[in-house]
């Protein structure tokens, strides 16, 4: 299977047409607008449906959500504490 | 009273209070003075601005971008905020259409400043913030102010009947407007404002909403008036990180547009403590839904909400007293204090209650016309009742009811709004015919929850050319601001026509709508 990085690099290719292929991945997605505030709805709805994830209304933060790097790590973190609880 | 008065005043009565909260810290009106006289000086000293220049402020809601508002007020100028977002070509359009003199921009932006100022003769110095100087033409904004004196001497920056600023608006032909107004229209403006908003000194405003959008600038404008303190954000892109503030910084004034307020409804981890010192909430630019105003009435249980009414040729038309909420939740309300509104038919006759006609706006906060554009300033403001007075016609279908309560019907026009914000189709049209590929194009409003409308293109391609959405979208992202940038494309194999072989783009924004179609032919 794909990396979750070249997923949500997929992703926000596909869905956000500011953007360029080879983004960095510590590049704030909101300071180089790739990204706005329903740009952040489409994220996350995106995030809970692709990885089976909860997304609380306190994780929808620039720590999580503001760079590729930043929601690769977010989801692994994620997906690590939901298989954790099962 | 000319409107950068107002700083000094409320610098001259408490200098040590905060005037603006922002990202690198809070200015106290005694700063805030001392920053706009030292930038009125820079620019006389460094472009030999002289009164009625014009300077472009292409800045994001930073401290320096109201540094820049007052100071050249009171180099005796004429400021004009654009949005960052906007790209080379439009702004190089804005540089030419007002002859700027100076463009104050900031490190993240300078490139797109440097290309339209390339563009624009008039402009003879760009001034960076956060950057290094660059070539003759290009000065770093630490510099700039340093090497300049303190403040101008024996200088007098003009009278209040001056023209203040320009607002850039879009308009129905596509191409953007420059909205005038004097100091006088300002005043109005904000004395008006702050009445029926009960506006004191002891005011804390949190805003998100962009200086370069008439809604935002009042904010800073009316608390530099009242003395009182504006927490300055950049965007609402992370609730989470500005909700805290309201109760961490005691924030009684919180302004909404529509987006925010879809997102603040609903949020599950609301906490009551944020809403605790909120005195007002005010929407504008569209209307809330009943069922979001009712939620925040529940959620923020302290808060006066305000449902008003503007457009940037006036600022603001109306505004529904809070107590009038409850029994009519759709309406945005009367004229606001010191200013007239009525329902005219087409010949500019007033018509009584309950019959739809067009807004006409009458006061001291209509604006004196769109800069060096005679004719689409004709077909706005028209004689009013005296020979030197002039009412706004405003474009906006409204009906008065029984009790003199005004309710908006739609636009006379094919101007949009999404987020809150007015989009032109036709703006976006012309961009889409400028890619390679495109032989028809429509844009139309999909009604949606969070946006208003959400921009939708549909498109006929020409033989033989291929072109995904995500290319018809990232062209449009190249050349337009955010707001304007479709969410979605559709490709079609022709679209509807009239007789005279015009794109119907009223059918298809019906249909977007599913709403039935009469079709008249012209």
């Amino acid at each position: 299977m794909e990396s979750i990085e070249a997923r949500v690099r997929t992703f926000v290719r596909e869905n956000f047409p500011v953007s360029s292929a080879d983004v960095p991945a510590d590049k704030s997605l909101l300071e180089s607008g790739i990204i706005d505030s329903i740009g952040v709805l489409t994220l996350v709805t995106w995030i809970e449906q692709e990885f089976e994830i909860v997304v609380a209304d306190e994780d929808v933060v620039p720590e999580n959500l503001d760079s590729i790097e930043r929601i690769v790590r977010f989801i692994e973190r994620k997906s690590n504490s939901a298989s954790e609880g099962k | 009273m000319r409107y950068e008065e107002l700083l000094r005043e409320s610098a001259r009565r408490h200098g040590e209070r905060a005037a603006i909260v922002h990202e690198e810290g809070r200015t106290t009106y005694a700063e805030f003075d001392a920053a706009a006289d030292r930038f009125a000086a820079a620019l006389v000293h460094h472009a030999g601005f002289e009164n009625g220049d014009r300077c472009v402020l292409f800045l994001d809601n930073r401290f320096e971008t109201a540094a820049g508002i007052f100071g050249t007020l009171r180099a005796g100028g004429i400021f004009s905020v654009i949005n960052p977002t906007t790209k080379a070509d439009k702004l190089a359009y804005v540089l030419n259409n007002c002859e700027a003199t100076v463009l104050v921009t900031q490190a993240s932006l300078l490139e797109t400043a440097r290309v339209a100022a390339l563009q624009a003769p008039s402009v003879r110095r760009i001034v960076v913030v956060g950057g290094s100087a660059g070539d003759s033409g290009t000065l770093d904004y630490a510099g700039f102010l340093s090497a300049a004196p303190a403040r101008l001497q024996n200088h007098s920056p003009g009278i209040d009947i001056d023209l203040a600023m320009l607002v850039y608006t879009s308009g129905s032909t596509g191409q953007p407007k420059g909205v005038m107004m004097t100091h006088q229209n300002m005043v109005h403006a904000a004395t008006s404002i702050t009445t029926y908003l009960r506006n004191s000194e002891d005011d804390i405003v949190l805003s998100v909403l962009p200086l370069a959008f008439d809604y935002g600038l009042y904010q800073l404008l009316m608390c530099v008036k009242m003395g009182s303190t504006l927490l300055l954000g950049k965007s609402f892109v992370f609730p989470q990180k500005i909700l805290p503030m309201l109760a961490a910084e005691r924030v009684s004034g919180f302004p909404l547009v529509p987006t925010m307020a879809a997102l603040i409804v609903q949020l599950k981890n609301f906490d009551p403590t944020w809403a605790a010192s909120v005195r007002y909430l005010t929407n504008t630019a569209a209307a809330l839904p009943p069922a979001h105003i009712a939620k925040l009435q529940e959620m923020f249980p302290q808060a006066r909400v305000y449902s008003m009414y503007g457009m940037t040729e006036s600022k603001r038309c109306t505004y529904l007293p809070p107590e009038q909420l409850a029994h009519r939740p759709t309406s945005v309300g009367i004229a606001i204090p010191g200013t007239e509104v009525w329902v005219a038919d087409d010949a500019g006759q007033r018509l009584g209650p309950n019959v739809v006609g067009e807004l006409v706006v009458r006061g001291g906060h209509v604006m004196q016309g769109y800069w060096r554009n005679d004719e689409a300033t004709a077909r706005v403001l028209k004689q009013g009742r005296y020979p030197w007075e002039r009412v706004l016609h405003t474009g906006d279908l409204f009906r008065m009811d029984d009790e003199g309560y005004f309710y908006f019907v739609g636009r006379k026009d094919d101007i949009l709004k999404s987020r809150g914000e007015k989009v032109s189709p036709k703006e976006i049209e012309n961009v889409l015919y400028a890619l390679p590929g495109i032989r028809e194009a429509a844009i139309v409003g999909m009604p949606d929850p969070i946006l208003g409308m959400s921009l939708k293109a549909i498109l006929v391609l020409a033989e033989g050319a291929q072109l995904s959405p995500r290319d018809v979208m990232a062209h449009c992202a190249a050349h337009l601001e955010d707001f304007m940038v479709p969410r979605t494309v559709e490709f079609r194999d022709a679209l509807p026509k009239t007789n005279t072989g015009k794109i119907r783009r009223a059918a298809l924004q019906a249909e977007a709508e599913g709403r039935a179609f009469e079709a008249e032919d012209s």
